[in-house]
């Protein structure tokens, strides 16, 4: 007989015992491959069934070592964490599989499926804990996979860049736990239930808000916020692109999972300040992510660029905090995780097939690579939010939920930039396959693109049930906005109170 | 011209026994006083290092025959293992028993499981320091 509440830590646990195969198996490159494959599938099998299962019966608490809740570390399955866990293992089967195809087998041979592993339980992890310091350890598990993610292939750039993207890192992380201590001082725990009801106790009173709001800072790094993304862009243009798609897909979206988490869970009681605060941030950050991804020819740092604008919709998701705009918030996250993903991968099939990033050298794919020309077609309405698809229904109720609270000005601004985000996407799409082939182009053989193609139509195929499919995900979606809003939920749930 | 180093190989044949014991008695000892797997593996690496120190890579790695970083590799399956063990027997991950046994020479005893997952941590350790050191010290 076995503790079933143990179901709820297998996220988490399969990658890691994926890692330790993986080195074990480092020089047989096949093997590795098949072991790969099998895991992220049982993997995404085994998160879809815990999120049916948490939606229909409520949360999993974990106890790790039969601790009671606030003494012990707790793995929450709750409803928003499942939710991107599954989003996270379905970019990951797409992400394992392209790489299969792309990644140099000197690199693949370098431990790329270690990190690969490592980086995926480092995400589900910081998803699935119910303790501020786990999350912290978790960030840590994440970074250092990406650490050496980064830096796989040893080219010139990727060393300057990968430079940045460590101190920044480092710097965050030590601010996380200088947080973490000035938290632990005021309430005494580090446990999130027992910090949302002990800062309710206490009313939030200055320091708690301060803290609450260093606590931001930390997440805002992680999660490329005006004004602390300017690491973000071309950190992530330079490695490979399956790394990249990780990076889009992931990395930001756990900052932004954290700040969703700690502002409506522990410091959600001074929301005239802070969510305020949040609201000019996210106009602030699609502003500047929209003028970055405006400014250059290189396809992949558009795609870069276009992390940040998605990240102001849901930082104006968490601001305006009421129940639609949340679910909104949530809607957005998802769609925008799954979307970033095969944005990223159908650019790096474009420099695959064309060997260069610059839009301007490129032209008339579409007469031969027609299949990748409608995909990236497809890819643009849904990320700019044209109505059938998930971008939209996420706009929507943000929108939605800003009127319903009186944020009009920021809503209506965040609407028309977004019209750009459209141009940025479409200035790509004219580009690169619009017009004749360049004389050069036509001499080349055509690249079989299946599989590329395969991962990036697998995603493209849960971005639009996502969006037309809307009428059955809906409700859950809202279900997990009103648990979002209603803290208590959260803290009966784990506290057994 | 090599240099003769017959005191420094001397004391290192003796040392290394000591260094090893001592950090074998600061992992068994973690769970009443002071040591553990993290410190016990940092100071069993340190007498390793010493004696690559001495008589240089390749005879060293004539005697280790496992490379280190499958070492992390085995650490980290231990871990693991100990906190999945907990599976089978109905409780939560990671749950952890320890018990009283009667031991043919050392007498009563008090043994945990938590001391298999120390095991893990000292393999790891051992395993990512000296990874380090020597994939510097073989950059060339």
């Amino acid at each position: 007989m076995s503790n079933f509440n143990n179901l709820a830590i297998l996220p988490i646990l399969l990658p890691i015992i994926a890692a330790i195969l993986s080195v074990f198996l480092n020089k047989k490159t096949t093997m590795t491959k098949w072991m790969t494959g099998i895991f992220v599938i049982v993997q995404s099998i085994l998160a879809f069934s815990l999120l049916a299962y948490v939606l229909q019966n409520g949360p999993i608490i974990l106890e790790a070592g039969d601790w009671p809740a606030p003494y012990g570390i707790i793995i929450v399955a709750d409803e928003l964490a499942m939710l991107l866990v599954t989003t996270t293992s379905i970019i990951a089967i797409a992400a394992a599989f392209y790489g299969f195809k792309t990644v140099h087998a000197k690199e693949q041979k370098f431990y790329f499926y270690m990190f690969f592993h490592f980086l995926i339980a480092g995400v589900s992890g910081a998803f699935l804990t119910g303790d501020l310091f786990n999350l912290f350890v978790f960030f840590e598990v994440l970074l250092m996979a990406s650490y050496g993610l980064i830096i796989l292939g040893g080219e010139k750039q990727q060393f300057r860049e990968s430079i940045k993207y460590v101190l920044i890192n480092v710097f965050s992380s030590v601010l996380f736990v200088t947080t973490v201590a000035f938290l632990y001082s005021v309430v005494g725990t580090v446990n999130m239930a027992q910090l949302a009801v002990r800062v309710g106790e206490a009313g939030q009173s200055g320091i708690l808000t301060t803290i609450g709001i260093m606590l931001f800072v930390v997440f805002a790094t992680k999660g490329a916020i005006f004004p602390l993304y300017f690491w973000l862009p071309k950190s992530y243009a330079v490695p490979h692109p399956v790394v990249s798609t990780l990076f889009g897909a992931l990395l930001t979206k756990v900052g932004l999972y954290s700040i969703l988490r700690t502002f409506t869970l522990i410091f959600g009681h001074q929301a005239d300040f802070t969510h305020q605060l949040f609201i000019i941030l996210g106009v602030l950050t699609i502003l500047f992510g929209v003028a970055g991804a405006l400014s250059t020819y290189n396809i992949k740092l558009i795609i870069a660029y276009n992390i940040i604008p998605a990240v102001g919709f849901i930082m104006i998701g968490i601001g305006v905090y009421s129940v639609t705009s949340l679910a909104g918030a949530v809607y957005y996250l998802v769609h925008d995780m799954i979307i970033k993903a095969a944005l990223f991968l159908l650019v790096g099939t474009i420099i695959a097939i064309t060997g260069t990033s610059d839009i301007r050298k490129m032209g008339g794919l579409i007469h031969r690579y027609p299949v990748l020309g409608w995909s990236f077609f497809l890819s643009s309405l849904v990320l700019a939010g044209i109505p059938p698809f998930s971008g939209f229904i996420g706009k929507y109720l943000l929108v939605r939920g800003g009127f319903e609270t009186g944020n009009y000005i920021a809503l209506i601004v965040a609407l028309l930039l977004s019209l750009l985000i459209l141009l940025s996407v479409f200035r790509i799409f004219i580009g690169v396959f619009w017009g004749e082939e360049a004389e050069q182009e036509k001499s080349k053989p055509i690249v079989s693109t299946t599989g590329y193609l395969a991962p990036i139509i697998f995603l493209l195929l849960f971005s639009v049930v996502l969006g037309v499919g809307a009428d059955y995900i809906y409700p859950y979606i809202q279900y997990i906005g009103d648990t979002l809003a209603n803290p208590s939920y959260y803290i009966e749930n784990v506290l057994k109170e | 011209m090599r240099t003769n180093d017959l005191i420094l190989k001397t004391t290192t044949n003796i040392i290394v026994f000591i260094i090893l014991a001592f950090s074998f008695k600061l992992f068994l000892a973690g769970h009443n006083m002071p040591g553990g797997g993290f410190i016990g593996g940092l100071m069993t690496s340190g007498a390793i290092i010493l004696m690559y120190l001495t008589y240089g890579i390749g005879p060293i790695n004539k005697v280790f025959r496992v490379p280190f970083t499958i070492l992390v590799a085995i650490g980290l399956s231990i871990a693991v293992a100990t906190g999945i063990g907990s599976f089978i027997f109905g409780q939560p991950f990671l749950s952890h028993t320890d018990g009283y046994f009667y031991l043919p020479i050392l007498g009563k005893s008090h043994l945990a499981t938590a001391v298999l997952f120390d095991v893990g941590v000292y393999l790891t350790v051992i395993g990512v320091t000296m990874t380090i050191i020597l994939s510097i010290a073989e950059d060339r």
